[in-house]
């Protein structure tokens, strides 16, 4: 290790006290405290640092910044490995790490650079000519080789170690670049009292400011006054990514990028959602390389990045200078690389004039001055040896040098200026684009808006020999948009899809211009004429994990616990996941082996004495008012102005189109207020629905809704034993005598002295039974009331599995059949149809096609083979049928093994089912090669059909 | 987006679900099938000012009548459905 030997003893932003080390490839380095990777790499002489995404070609550094193309490396190491990240934008940290990516075996010896050899195939559309045929060679040639061969980095396989973080943030005005322009319009705006933010996605604010000396004074007197106002946010290494409709603004900021890994409770990167009155954007501008053969030699730079790495970073990229500048900067850069040591070879400059004030500032450094010349060639293989050149006669010079700084000058940075769909409008004067229609709220200045920018000259024409990249990361050549414009891609947009010119992660920064000038010459039409590609976000390449935010693994949606979940886990039940809620599943004892086991234990002991189950997370409505049971009548299939209070009924509710939504119990607890069940699944969507037919349809209707599902836990008591295990936690004089609260009665009174509660005696298993609801913060007591209340009789607590058991045993629909794709008479519900008032979906539920008898309907399925397992999904078919999509005549919805019956049971719907009671059919399964089953179709009822254990 | 909801303030629009065209009036039970078809099914899709509901589902459960323009997202006006 040689102790940085590009590297100035002095200059630049860098703290030379504090060294650090890193790896790249295997290899030690050091850097100071302020650099990139790319400086610190370059102050070490390290030139080479990828391979080509097509071509593998040696690639070297470009940029100094968010632009880069070539230096895209693997940063970190196992699960925090990073690929595609630009070496220009990563802060050197102590020990970090990275690697080249897209070669093999190394980045010197990269035998893949083959390609280069087979490099007709890969011209524009490359994809589309050579692996059209044949067509299944695709997946088991071409693709995996194109995998391996043309690539970027990969990613780490394992799942991201750190968090994430979403925040919002709001404020007056959002100044979208920390450079000279936008500090001070946030100056401007703090002083009006106004709330800023100032993003940038530098390290630093200052902008280009940073890469010149004689601005350090300006910038920090506007640093200070702008840290010192509380009104005031400063974000570094934060990219604002897109604009979006009303203000809203995304911007990802990199907390803990620059450092090894995050501190603890720090997230790595923060998504923000910043929401601004009005925003400045302060983007600055882009430097327009000047293509030629093998522009992309290690070694061959852009003018402006190797002025940031001079003045910055202390480092000159080089020992022998060519600079090839269409601007007078580009004299200016010559001086400066000549005042810190590097040897001036020569400025070449395709302009026809030079003022000599311009040129009097390299007399000193003896450079040749080639005007009205054009670099035809970089030489050199994987580090740059010279560059040929054409000179004002026609003569080709050869020149010897390290670095070629490479200008054809700035164009203002469009690209957020494009997202609301804004076109921008040509400037004759600048002979560039300058931002047109910027999206509602967004002010342009600066560079940005093409201040202080030198009118672009005309460029040379690349050679028509040779590789001259436009689009260095896709590697795309002046050659393949020539092509594609003689294939008759004439629009940018489509050239830019053909070629995929400016689609990679840079979004073509420093290929849309050159692109455009490449097919603006190949079509004879002037560069307005042609247009500019739209640049869409995200601006910058936003991680998914980022995107994702805290929202992974158990986080990815709220977790919603039941009242008595402490009491289910004290029970030692299984839990499953029924949409948010988590619910107790079965509840398994001591010696059973599976959960069919303790299932049919479950559901035998309900039948036999008393279970509990827990019902709370069906969804609970409060409904109020005047003309809550006319409400009730218009959204529900079947009539409520005749309920009596202190009684409970089964509803079902269609959705307007007929099919049927969603059905419950509800029950009037007095002339103007009922409390309305639905199912677990639909709770959130029934209440938007019952608000929208309240607030939208029927304004007028006096009624109030209030969701209470979490206010209330509920428990079902069930069984022939419930009666007498209630009869110990009801307050007197309350009477659970079968005459004085029959089936269907609904009551509030307390229990357990004095605490309020409501009891229904409804049932979904078809036992005598009850749901007793108390307010949620007692569930849990409650729950253990009753297992105490029913010991003697051998109560146990059951899960959704033997709930779903029972359910089937009777017949009762549930998800699998309010499939959206029911009616009520497909479920066996059409006796329940009101004729005698509108409701919601009556006139839509009454066309021929809803109402065919044809239609699959819900039916029974007993196998005959009592041994037999039934599988939910499996089609029906008649017995005379081919199994096949022609003759499929349904499907079976639920299946359950019966202790009941003894054997596995299902529900079904099948076509022209009700009048089917009797016959056979066939249950096949092809997909799954499940064996073919034959089934008796019989009433959904299996068990105690007529009712008479729900009265007793 | 933002929503300019009158009893919450402006708020994002992931608070809200949009349920569309805000201009079909519910027919009578004996209107006619076009009608019905017509209300259940069939919407226009303009190109410019477009009344939609839109429920503010993460606020205060109102729905809303909202006016946006269908080219660029701007929200012309905001009233509660009711
Ligand atoms: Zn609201």
């Amino acid at each position: 290790m040689s102790g940085q030997p590009f590297r100035l003893v002095s200059g630049g932003l860098v703290d030379r006290r504090q060294s650090l080390r890193f790896r790249f490839d295997g290899q030690d380095y050091e850097g100071f405290a302020g650099d990139t990777l790319a400086s610190a790499l370059l102050a070490n002489g390290v030139r080479l640092v990828g391979r080509s995404f097509k071509y593998h070609r040696p690639r070297g550094i470009l940029t100094a910044g968010p632009e880069e193309p070539n230096a895209l490396v693997e940063l970190r190491s196992g699960a925090r490995r990073e690929p595609n990240t630009k070496a220009t934008t990563v802060e050197l940290y102590d020990g970090l790490e990275a690697a080249s990516q897209n070669r093999w075996p190394s980045l010197a010896v990269d035998l893949l650079s083959l390609n280069g050899l087979l490099s007709p195939l890969f011209v524009a559309g490359f994809y589309y000519k050579t692996f059209m045929w044949p067509a299944k060679a695709w997946e088991a040639l071409y693709e995996p080789l194109i995998r391996r061969a043309a690539g970027l980095g990969r990613a780490s396989g394992e799942a991201d170690p750190d968090a994430y973080e979403k925040s919002h943030a709001f404020c007056d005005v959002l100044v979208i670049g920390g450079g000279r322009s936008g500090l001070a319009a946030a100056l401007a705006a703090a002083r009006e009292g106004k709330r800023v933010i100032v993003a940038d996605e530098d390290t630093r604010l200052g902008g280009r400011a940073l890469t010149r000396p004689g601005d350090a004074d300006a910038l920090a007197a506007m640093l200070v006054e702008l840290a010192a106002n509380p009104r005031v946010t400063l974000m570094p290494r934060t990219s604002v990514f897109g604009v979006y409709d009303g203000g809203v603004y995304g911007a990802l900021e990199k907390v803990s990028d620059h450092l090894p890994e995050p501190a603890p409770f720090t997230p790595r990167q923060r998504l923000w959602k910043v929401i601004a009155h009005e925003s400045v954007l302060a983007a600055g501008a882009l430097e327009r390389p000047i293509p030629f053969a093998d522009n992309d030699r290690p070694g061959v730079m852009l003018a402006g990045a190797v002025a940031t790495y001079l003045h910055r970073f202390g480092v000159v990229p080089g020992r022998r200078a060519v600079v090839y500048t269409s601007t007078d900067e580009g004299w200016q850069l010559a001086a400066d690389l000549y005042a810190a040591g590097v040897t001036i070879e020569a400025i070449v400059d395709p302009r026809g004039a030079v003022a000599e004030a311009v040129q009097a500032g390299v007399v000193a450094s003896g450079a040749r001055r080639l005007i009205g010349a054009r670099v035809v060639r970089a030489l050199g293989g994987r580090a740059l040896r010279g560059a040929r050149v054409v000179d004002a006669h026609g003569q080709t010079v050869t020149l010897r040098c390290d670095l070629l700084a490479v200008s054809g000058g700035w164009t203002p940075n469009l690209a957020l200026t494009h997202h609301h769909g804004g076109k921008p409008r040509w400037d004759e004067v600048l002979q560039s684009f300058l931002p047109g229609a910027p999206p509602p709220g967004m002010r342009v200045v600066g560079r940005a808006a093409g201040e202080g920018l030198a009118p672009l000259v005309d460029l040379p024409a690349p050679p028509a020999k040779g590789k001259s990249f436009i689009d260095f990361q896709h590697d795309v050549t002046a050659a393949d948009i020539r092509l594609a414009e003689r294939e008759g891609y004439r629009s940018v947009e489509h050239v830019k899809r053909y070629t995929t010119l400016g689609m990679a992660t840079d979004q073509g920064r420093t290929a849309n211009l050159n692109g455009l000038m490449v097919l603006a010459e190949a079509r004879g039409a002037a560069i307005p004429d042609v247009g500019l590609t739209m640049a869409r976000p995200p601006y910058a390449p936003v991680a998914i994990g980022a995107l994702a935010g805290p929202h992974r693994g158990r986080d990815f949606r709220p977790t919603r616990l039941p009242a008595a979940h402490g009491w289910a886990v004290r029970q030692g039940a299984v839990f499953v996941e029924a949409g948010q809620w988590l619910r107790a599943q079965y509840f398994p004892r001591a010696g059973e082996t599976d959960w069919l086991t303790t299932v049919s234990r479950e559901v035998t002991t309900v039948r036999s004495s008393v279970g509990l189950c827990d019902v709370s997370t069906l969804g609970k409505i409060d409904v109020q008012g005047a003309d809550a049971a006319a409400f009730l009548e218009r959204v529900y299939i079947n009539g409520w102005a005749s309920l009596a209070v202190g009684r409970a009924r089964y509803g079902v509710m269609l959705r307007e189109d007929g099919f049927v939504m969603d059905d419950g119990t509800t029950a009037r607890l007095a002339a103007d207020h009922f409390i309305l069940t639905t199912t677990t699944a639909n709770a959130a969507r029934v209440f938007q629905h019952l608000e929208y037919c309240h607030q939208v349809l029927w304004p007028t209707l006096d009624v109030q809704l209030a969701s209470v599902t979490d206010q209330w836990a509920q428990f079902a008591v069930a069984g022939p034993r419930s009666r007498e295990t209630l009869a110990r936690l009801v307050d007197a004089p309350f009477d659970l005598a079968n005459e004085a609260f029959p089936y269907m009665g609904a009551a509030e009174l307390t229990i357990g002295g004095g605490l309020p509660a409501r009891l229904f005696r409804i049932s979904f298993s078809g036992e005598l039974a009850y749901e007793l609801a108390v307010p949620a913060r007692y569930g849990e007591a409650v729950a253990a009331a009753i297992m105490a209340a029913g010991a003697d009789f051998g109560i146990c607590p059951y899960g959704t599995e033997a709930l779903g058991v029972m359910r089937i045993e009777k017949g009762h629909a549930a998800g699998a059949e309010l499939s959206g794709q029911t009616t009520a008479t497909d479920l066996g519900l059409g006796r329940m149809l009101s004729k005698t008032k509108d409701f919601i979906g009556r006139r839509m539920a009454e066309r021929p096609a809803l109402t065919d008898p044809a239609r699959p309907r819900l039916v029974g399925l007993r196998p005959l083979d009592p041994a037999a397992r039934l599988r939910a999904g499996a089609h029906l078919v008649a017995l005379a049928d081919p199994a096949d999509a022609a003759h499929d005549a349904g499907y079976v919805t639920s299946v359950a093994f019966s202790p009941s019956l003894g054997q596995w049971i299902g529900l079904g719907l099948l076509a022209g089912g009700p009048d089917r009671l009797g016959e056979r059919v066939r249950a096949v399964d092809p997909v799954r090669g499940g064996p073919e089953l034959l089934l008796e179709v019989c009433a959904p009822c299996f068990v105690d059909p007529e009712g008479v254990r729900l009265r007793v | 987006m933002l929503i300019p909801c009158p009893h919450c303030g402006a708020r994002l629009s992931e608070e809200f679900v949009c349920h569309g065209d805000a201009t079909r009036q519910r027919p009578a039970y004996d209107a006619s099938d076009e009608a019905w078809t017509d209300y259940v099914y069939l919407r226009d899709n303009p190109a410019g000012a477009h009344r939609e509901h839109w429920y503010h589902a993460a606020g205060c459960h109102a729905w809303l009548v909202v006016t946006r323009d269908t080219r660029t997202h701007q929200i012309i006006g905001v009233e509660v459905a009711r």
